[in-house]
């Protein structure tokens, strides 16, 4: 299992569009994304679970990454938080 | 008339009929099936219709909205992938042995609540989002997808509120403006609505659609975010104008835009703005000047109930001559007296103010308040290009005082060690009669010159500005003016000075010919008229 903390750079925090696209990249690995914010946690593969997390700028989430590829795939989505959020 | 109250996403007038939009049949029946199976068939294959709708919806709005707001389309495209959706309308109608169309509006219903609960004006938005995305399935379970709202001929699109999808569906000819009774400035349907260059007023309430109906007259006035029904003919007149009026500016901003001030032939012109306070230079930078022709520097004083301090002034100019960034920046020294009275300056009843005590008179006599200002001015000069002008002169030796207090208090700033710019260029305003008659003389002194035609007229026709009576008396394109302007242009070319006309004369564009014919080299006018100036200019040809 691989976890890693972000704290969210961008205003709006995880509105539609970054959550869309974290929705696609989570979907391309075998292991479970998980998101957690404030004791509420989503799958990062779903969309809506995803926005109605609320994540909103200066939110920290902590990301929890298990499965076969957990080294690529956390690796892939701390990239996606650092390019996209 | 009913005038209705809401919120305007789009600057923008649209004059037009009524076309109430009906949004697809929603109301849902809930029916019981015996085959789950077959049911969950049907939505799947009503949710892969939906998909490739949406997906050439996202293409439509590619073309007409650019991506940024057509990403919406390809987000709604992952809603209706989403698990936890799908899996809800799956089991609705397993567990409940349901029709289809029921198990979608009920997800909705859930997801939409659950976005609407949230404390965030942005996720609550995406309410409208959900629920477009299952309208859309359902239309295709029940097979009313394809239909286009009533809309016919050009007109007013008015509706509850209206999808994203809703918005982009419509063909964009045939709308002159979107009214909703519901909806919120962050919607995409704002969003879009602006993108698409569309007037718009959202939030007007529910009375309004109940009073709306299909060709009713109506004018939208997006900047307000006022709506007229049956609006009457001083409000129709009054509208059509700032429809005129704004549907102008924005052809010159979008055509004139960083383009030259050139004529056909290779003429340039600088065309610069007039401003009255430091808040105006939005305006300067919006219409694209080519720098301030006229700084009023008179706000400091207007504004103050005690002279205003060196560095109160220091600060202004800095200000300005720093938001200009390079570009040039003309103030004026102290114009008050005439039409300007400030109390503390404690001065004397006039029986006759245009012939008295006022503007470089005062300074002359006065020169505490003349030093002030102008090591202001030279302090501030470092950090812009500047230029100097000076009001109301009459005389030769008026200039050569003028000349001599600068030099004064340069020499007295360089004891100080304090810098100022070696490039400010110093000029005369031209608005008396004898300044014109005498601008061979003046030339040589100076840099520029700069045509004050308000006071010049007022002088030169012996008509008082603020007498209405004689109104009618002055002739704005009066020849003895514009002779003396001419006379000007060629005593200041021959000495090595340039000229430029800043009165509001500089912004009659049936004047700008005759202008640019007599060798004027620079025209300030108000920032709002820059653009409507510099058309005019591009269509000159000065060769013929």
């Amino acid at each position: 299992m691989k976890t890693f903390s972000y704290t969210i750079k961008d205003e709006i925090g995880i509105h539609a569009r970054p959550a869309g696209l974290l929705a696609k990249k989570a979907k391309e690995f075998q292991s479970t994304i998980t998101i957690e914010k404030d004791g509420k946690s989503a799958s990062a593969a779903k969309l809506m679970m995803l926005m109605g997390l609320g994540v909103k700028g200066g939110d920290t989430v902590t990301v929890t990454v298990e499965g076969a590829d957990e080294e690529a795939a956390a690796a892939a989505i701390e990239e996606f938080f650092k390019a996209n959020l | 008339m009913t005038v209705f109250n809401g919120k305007g996403v789009y600057g923008a007038v649209a004059c037009g009929k009524i076309s109430v939009f009906k949004k697809r049949d929603a109301a849902v029946k809930r029916y019981h099936i015996e085959d789950a199976a077959a049911e969950q068939q049907r939505v799947e294959k009503a949710r892969a219709a939906a998909a490739e709708q949406l997906r050439q919806l996202y293409s439509k709005a590619l073309r007409e909205v650019g991506e940024t707001n057509a990403q919406i389309f390809e987000i709604h495209q992952m809603m209706l992938e989403d698990e936890d959706y799908n899996d809800s309308i799956n089991s609705i109608i397993a567990s409940q042995l349901v029709n289809a169309e029921y198990a979608v509006a009920l997800t909705a219903d859930n997801f939409a609540e659950m976005f609407s609960a949230m404390d965030d004006s942005y996720m609550q938005a995406r309410a409208a989002d959900v629920r477009d995305i299952s309208n859309r399935i359902i239309a295709n379970l029940t097979g009313a997808a394809g239909e286009s709202g009533g809309v016919e001929g050009k007109s007013i699109i008015c509706a509850d509120d209206l999808a994203p999808s809703e918005t982009v569906s419509l063909d964009k000819d045939k709308v002159l403006a979107f009214v909703t009774a519901h909806g919120s400035t962050n919607s995409h349907t704002a969003i879009l609505a602006r993108s698409m260059n569309i007037p718009a007023v959202i939030g007007v309430g529910e009375e309004f659609m109940a009073a709306a109906e299909d060709g009713a007259e109506c004018i939208v006035d997006g900047f307000t975010g006022e709506v007229f029904l049956h609006p009457d003919e001083e409000t129709k007149a009054r509208l059509a104008e700032k429809q005129r009026a704004d549907e102008e500016k924005k052809r010159l901003l979008q055509e004139l835009k960083g383009k030259e001030d050139v004529t056909l032939d290779g003429r340039r012109v600088r065309l610069y703005a007039n401003i009255g306070s430091v808040d105006n230079i939005g305006a300067v930078l919006l219409n694209d000047a080519e720098g301030i022709g006229l700084f009023r520097s008179e706000f400091l004083y207007l504004e103050n109930s005690d002279y205003p301090t060196e560095e109160q002034q220091f600060t202004a100019y800095r200000r300005v001559l720093e938001s200009m960034a390079g570009k040039q920046v003309i103030i004026r020294t102290l114009d008050i007296g005439a039409d300007k009275q400030v109390d503390y300056f404690g001065m004397k009843k006039e029986e006759n103010p245009a012939l008295g005590f006022r503007a470089i008179r005062i300074c002359l006599k006065r020169p505490e308040i003349f030093r002030t200002q102008l090591r202001a001015l030279f302090r501030a000069s470092v950090y812009g290009e500047l230029g100097i002008m000076f009001p109301m002169i009459t005389s030769v030796s008026e200039v050569e005082q003028i000349l001599a207090i600068c030099e004064d208090v340069k020499a007295e700033l360089k004891a100080q060690g304090i810098d100022y710019s070696d490039k400010i260029e110093i000029g005369i305003m031209i608005e008396t009669p004898a300044a014109a008659v005498i601008s061979d003389r003046l030339a040589p002194l100076v840099d520029f010159f700069s045509v004050g035609t308000n006071d010049l007229t007022q002088y030169t026709l012996a008509c008082d500005r603020q007498n209405p009576d004689v109104e009618q008396f002055v002739d704005t394109h009066h020849e003895a003016v514009l002779r003396l302007i001419e006379m000007s242009a060629r005593n200041a070319h021959e000495h090595g000075a340039w000229i430029g006309i800043c009165g509001e004369l500089a912004a009659d564009t049936t004047l700008t010919e005759t202008f640019l014919r007599m060798g004027i080299d620079e025209l300030s006018v108000s920032p709002s008229f820059v653009l409507k100036v510099r058309d005019t200019i591009r269509r000159l040809d000065l060769s013929k």
